[in-house]
Parts: structure tokens; sequence; C-alpha cells
């Protein structure tokens, strides 16, 4: 499978997982709160399928993309949201606390800025183990206003660890904008000034933030420095939950409509049919389709989790 | 004169130290960190010398960033390492407490056990030269009150040294608080290496007469009001818990069974505390055997003031003990203007 192509298989997966969440959460039968990531899909994705195998990523609530362009599955996913044994963490994560240490997901919370600092112990480890893999850590434009974000990224500039911060600014918080939440006007240009290198892109162009998280690896490996990357995306929807609410007022739809012109799904599938790819593209959504609504099925005919499973896991 | 192997007597700060260096030499993977371990001072010299013998990746100062540094410990220590956070007052924990309650004591529970976090965490408690309210606090209920942390007090060195290697060699977060007034202690410490395993208290006095249930510092109270009443035949049994958490039930529930009589001195408060949760324990195992209710002792219900006035009224004592025994035992007042109690002017000087 070329790059675009697989490139755009991750970002449909994410997209219509999403989308089908949105059609079941109505049902009730996902009690967890889920952070949809309608907009944001191109960071998770590119970033990930850049970085790939090699490495540990540690993200936010807001972490399906995350989950899904890692592990491509889809039978563990929703069966963690509907609460089943079969889920990835058995129920006991839910939607907001999704990890696949397996396929290299670390850790995701639901308290804003935590795993930034898991993610710097990772980077120490890493080198001291030699284990040679690429740390990556995922955060909202809301965790660069908690004191950990600093005391984080400060400790990896002073202790010159390989790794990439990326933000992913959505430009709220959560409907708080930036300008009542923000001291400075651009973060990069703050922490440019620390031992570290720093990118800026509003891109929703996958293949560029592919190929800046490429560089990013690549230049905190040669650098041995923090790569902190600030990344754009229009979060489409309410900020947990599955409907839209350009209704209150805190924003506009004409926002929206702006950022849907580049929509990043839209705009990978248009490349795609610009290569002549039509074909491939449906193949692709259709396997897509098939996989969500099997993992769906399973899902919901799935055992709830034994009584005695609230005691396994505590403890090692 | 050389001592025999056997009988070799140590401080129990030599006996953190000998912990740390045996440790450190056995497994790789464990390293210390945490705010001014690799200075001059060394956390009361428990951590001297080890940046130097074990180089600057395996011992580390880090900055002032005790949430981000309870963070990075859980990172580290699921990937592969064995992280030794030390922070020279427990107070100072406070500002890690979102790490800790709810990313380290939560992690392995959300990946349904599939990752462990063997993550010790060495907190400094004490107390006197007017260390006042913002450095003297135990917390230790805080801790103990928490699904997925376990909680250790040693006393003795024997047993911190025990304590601590197998509190690294364990596959859970330990909190491991060390009193500083026991730091001068002495007692003996064999050479080589040994755990005392977590969640075993032990009978650190035989008595038959009255129970008490001693954490930390108070173990060393007690034991000065065991002997003061031993003058009058009363036989006080001291049970030191070693490990708030888990905590051994049986040997606190076997001695009160005997004795009849329950006394618990927590060096903490009392409200909500630790001694409320021994009291809990002994009435729901012991209720028909027991010839008292039980007793606590604890600190003040205030935060802990400077003024060495005020401090004293703080803080409990022997003397407190020797009270309750003998008011729960029907005895007149022993005469006790002759001893000697401990007070940090023959124990300890500061300024620290
Ligand atoms: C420490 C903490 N404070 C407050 C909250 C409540 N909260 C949940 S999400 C959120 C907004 C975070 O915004 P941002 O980091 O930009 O992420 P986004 O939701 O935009 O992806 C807040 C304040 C929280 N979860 N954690
Ligand atoms: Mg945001």
């Amino acid at each position: 499978m070329t790059l675009s192509l697989a490139l755009y298989q991750k970002l449909y997966l994410v997209r219509w997982a999403t989308e089908a969440i949105r059609k079941e959460y109505p049902n009730d039968q996902i009690k967890t709160p889920v952070h949809l990531s309608l907009g944001e899909e191109a960071i998770a994705v590119g970033v990930c399928h850049a970085i790939g195998k090699n490495g540990l990523f540690y993200g936010t609530y807001r972490n399906h993309g995350l989950y899904l362009s890692l592990t491509l599955e889809t039978d563990k996913f929703f069966a963690e949201l509907y609460g089943k044994r079969t889920g990835a963490s058995g129920g006991k994560a839910g939607s907001m606390h999704l990890t696949a240490p397996e396929s290299g997901l670390m850790g995701t919370s639901a308290v804003v800025g935590t795993t930034i600092p898991m993610a710097v112990g990772a980077a120490f480890a890493n080198r001291v183990r030699r284990t040679d893999k690429a740390i990556v850590v995922f955060f909202g434009d809301g965790a660069l206003d908690e004191g950990v974000f600093w005391e984080s990224f400060n400790t990896a500039c002073v202790l010159k660890l390989p790794m990439i911060f990326i933000c992913e600014d959505n430009g709220l918080a959560p409907h708080t904008l930036k300008v009542d939440r923000q001291g400075y006007p651009a973060i990069h240009k703050v922490l440019e000034r620390f031992n570290c290198l720093t990118f800026r892109n509003e891109t929703t162009d996958v293949e560029e933030i592919h190929s800046l998280a490429l560089k990013a690896g690549l230049l905190a490996r040669e650098q041995q420095l923090p790569v902190f990357l600030h990344l754009h995306y229009y979060r489409y929807l309410e900020h947990v939950g599955v409907n839209e609410d350009f209704d209150q007022g805190y924003r506009t739809r004409d926002e929206f409509e702006k950022w849907y012109k580049v929509d990043p799904i839209n705009l990978q599938r248009k490349r795609l049919v610009e290569m002549n790819l039509e074909k491939e593209v449906s193949d692709v959504e259709n396997q897509v389709r098939e996989q969500v609504d099997r993992s769906i099925a399973l899902a919901k005919a799935a055992p709830f989790p034994d009584k005695a499973d609230l005691f396994k896991g505590v403890w090692s | 004169m050389s001592e025999s192997k056997e009988s070799r007597t140590i401080t129990f700060q030599e006996a953190i130290a000998e912990a740390l260096n045996q440790e450190m030499a056995r497994d790789e993977s464990v390293f210390v960190y945490g705010l001014d371990v690799a200075d001059h001072k060394g956390i009361y010299g428990t951590t001297l010398g080890l940046a130097k013998k074990f180089g600057g990746t395996r011992c580390f100062s880090t900055p002032l960033s005790e949430e981000a540094m309870m963070g990075f410990g859980l990172g580290a220590a699921t990937n592969g390492l064995r992280p030794i956070n030390v922070h020279i007052r427990v107070d100072f924990l406070l500002l890690a407490m979102n790490q800790l309650i709810n990313m380290v004591a939560t992690h392995r529970y959300g990946s349904n056990g599939k990752t462990a976090v063997p993550l010790v965490i060495r907190a400094a408690i004490g107390r006197g030269w007017g260390q006042g309210y913002q450095h003297s606090k135990t917390l230790q209920s805080i801790f103990a009150h928490i699904p997925g942390l376990k909680v250790v007090m040693p006393t003795t060195p024997y047993d911190v040294k025990g304590l601590l290697i197998a509190s690294i060699r364990d596959n859970n977060p330990v909190i491991f608080i060390e009193h500083r007034w026991l730091y001068f202690q002495k007692g003996i410490v064999p050479e080589e290496s040994y755990e005392v395993p977590l969640g075993s208290g032990k009978i650190a006095k035989e008595g038959a007469d009255i129970t008490v249930v001693a954490t930390s510092w108070m173990n060393v109270e007690a034991l000065k009001a065991q002997e003061i009443l031993s003058r009058r035949n009363v036989s006080i049994e001291i049970v030191d818990v070693r490990t708030v958490a888990p905590l051994d039930k049986d040997v606190i529930i076997k001695s009160v069974l005997k004795t009849g009589h329950c006394v618990v001195a927590d060096y903490d408060w009392i409200n909500c505390g630790f001694s409320s949760e021994v009291a809990a324990m002994v009435s729901e195992e012991c209720f028909g055997r027991l010839k008292s209710p039980v007793t606590r002792i604890g600190f003040a219900p205030t935060p802990c003031p400077t003024t060495r006035a005020l401090e004293d009224e703080f803080y409990p004592g022997a003397v407190d003990i020797i009270r309750a025994v003998e008011k729960k035992l029907g005895l007149s007042a022993t005469d006790i203007s002759g001893d000697d109690f401990y007070s940090y002017e023959n124990k300890f000087r500061g300024p620290f």
C-alpha cells in the first residue's frame, strides 16, 4: 500500500469509528464520556504513522485517534467503550484512559497534563536502557496552562532528552479561548528560548504532518534534544459528547465552515482520487466500515466483566 | 576491637545508605533522584556517595518540580527502571499528590493488570527545633487511604534496611516514611542483604497486660513507657506495625486477644487517621474479648506550632502512653519525676 493510501486508511478508520460512536451513543450503551476527535485526525495519524512501532506514545482523554492509528484494531476498542470484559482494559479504563502498551500506547489520562511528566520519565528510561525508542507525548493547548507542563518541559531540556512534545492546539480549553488563558502571544516563541527545537504548523494535511513528525524524530535523535511541535486543528464537535455545539455562543459555524474546507479526510481523499486511486479508496472505506460494524456487534454481544474482576489488577 | 558480623551495630541512617548501595549494586535498573539527593549533605547522609559510586544517571538532583518528578518516576517505572524518588520532607509530597493519586496509584488497574509500577518514594518526617506546621506532617493515613499505594514506616535500623530492600524489589508504588529522629538510632544490622516483608508487623516487646500498637517514632516512646511501667510489674506488649498498608492485622488481633486492652499510639493526627482504622478493626475482630474500649493517642488537633512551649503540648510521648495505660488498668499515677524522656535537645540539633 502506498504511503498516501496507508495514511488515508488510518484517517478513515478514526473518522468512521467516531461516526459510529455518534450513531450508537444515544442508545446509552456506551456509558463513558467521549471526547471525540473529529477534525483532529491528521495529527494523530500523521505522527503515529511517522514514528511507527518504534514509538512510546502518551496522550490525553481525547485519545481515540491515537489508539486507533496505533493499533488499527477496533474489537477491544469498542468493547472497552461498552464496558465489556473483552475490552482493551476489561472495561476498567473506558474512553478516557485507553492504553495499549503492546502497541506503544503507554498512557492516556482524564486529568489535564498528567501524562507529560510520565513521558519525560519514559524518555529517561529509554536513554538509560538504550532501548532506542521514540517518545512522543500529545496534549492540548489547555495543558500549557498547567505548572506540570513547564516542570516537565524544563526537566526534559535540562536532561537533554530526545523526545517529541506535541501540542494539539484547538484554541479552546474546554470553552475558554487562549487569549483568556495565556499571557503570551505564541508558545513556540517562548519555548524556543529553552534548550530545545520548536516547530509550528497550521496544516491539516496528514502528509505534511507526517513529514514534520519524521523530521522531528530525526532531529531529536541527532541533536539529543526535546522537540516541541505546535500543531493546530479545529474541534468539530462539543468538548465532550457527540453533538455539534455552534449554537452555544462561544464559537460560530463560520469558523467551522472555514476549517472544513481543509478537512483532513477530504484533503487526503482528493489527493488519492487525483492519483487515480479511487477504487483503492473505496476498497479501504468498505473494509473499514465492515471492520467497525463487526466490532460493534461483537462488543454488544460480549459479556460484562465478572464481579470478581473488580479486585483484579490493583496490585502487582 | 572488631565487631563480629552478626552483632554489627550501625545507625538507622547508615542502614538506609547500606540498603541503597547494595540494591544499586545488585540491580542496575535502580536509581535515586529528587531534590538535593546528590548534594554534599545527601539527605541526612543516606544518599552520600551514590552519585560518585554509581554515576550521575543512577543518582541525580532534579529541578524543584515535585509533581513532574513523580510522573517522571511513573514513566521510568513503566519502562524497565526502578526509581527511588526522595523528599526531604513529606510535606513537599503534597505538590505531587495529583500524580501520586491520580496516576501512580491507578496506572496498573487502568491497564487491567498489564503494567506494574515499581516506584519507591522516600519521605522524611520529623519534629522539633521549630519545624512548624509546614515541615512536620506525617500523612500516612492519607497515603494508606488510596488503593494501589503501599505505606511503610520503619522504626529500627534492622527493619529500615530490610523494609527498604523489600520496597525496592516490590513491583508496586511504595511510600517509605522515615522519622528524622530515628536516623541516629543505633541497632544491630546484618551486613548482608535481606528483606523484611511488606505487610508484616512485629512484636517489638512482648507483654501480657496491655497492647500498644505504635507507628514510627511512637515505638520509641512506647518502649520508654514500657520500661517505666515494668517497675510496677505492668507488662506492655508493643506492636510495631512497620507497614501501614498493607496492614498486618493478625499481629495486632492476636496481641489484643491476649491482653484484652488496646492503645494505639500513632505518629499523626487522630481524626480520620490510622489510629481510627486500627480502633475500628480491633472492635470488629476482638469485640467480645475487649476489657476496655480502644484508646487512641496522636497529635493535638491543630497545625504543628513552631514554639517549643506549644510543640511539647502538640506531640504525644511516653508520658501520654503511661497515663493511658494507668487509666485503662485502674492504676494510680506512676512517679516519673526522676525519669529522662526523649527530647531533641539530647537527640537532635538544628538548623534543619
Ligand atoms: C487538571 C484538570 N483540570 C481541569 C480538568 C477539566 N477539563 C477537562 S478537559 C479540559 C480542557 C482541556 O483543554 P485542552 O488541554 O486544550 O484539551 P482539549 O479538550 O481542547 O483537547 C478541562 C479544563 C481536568 N480534566 N483536569
Ligand atoms: Mg484545547
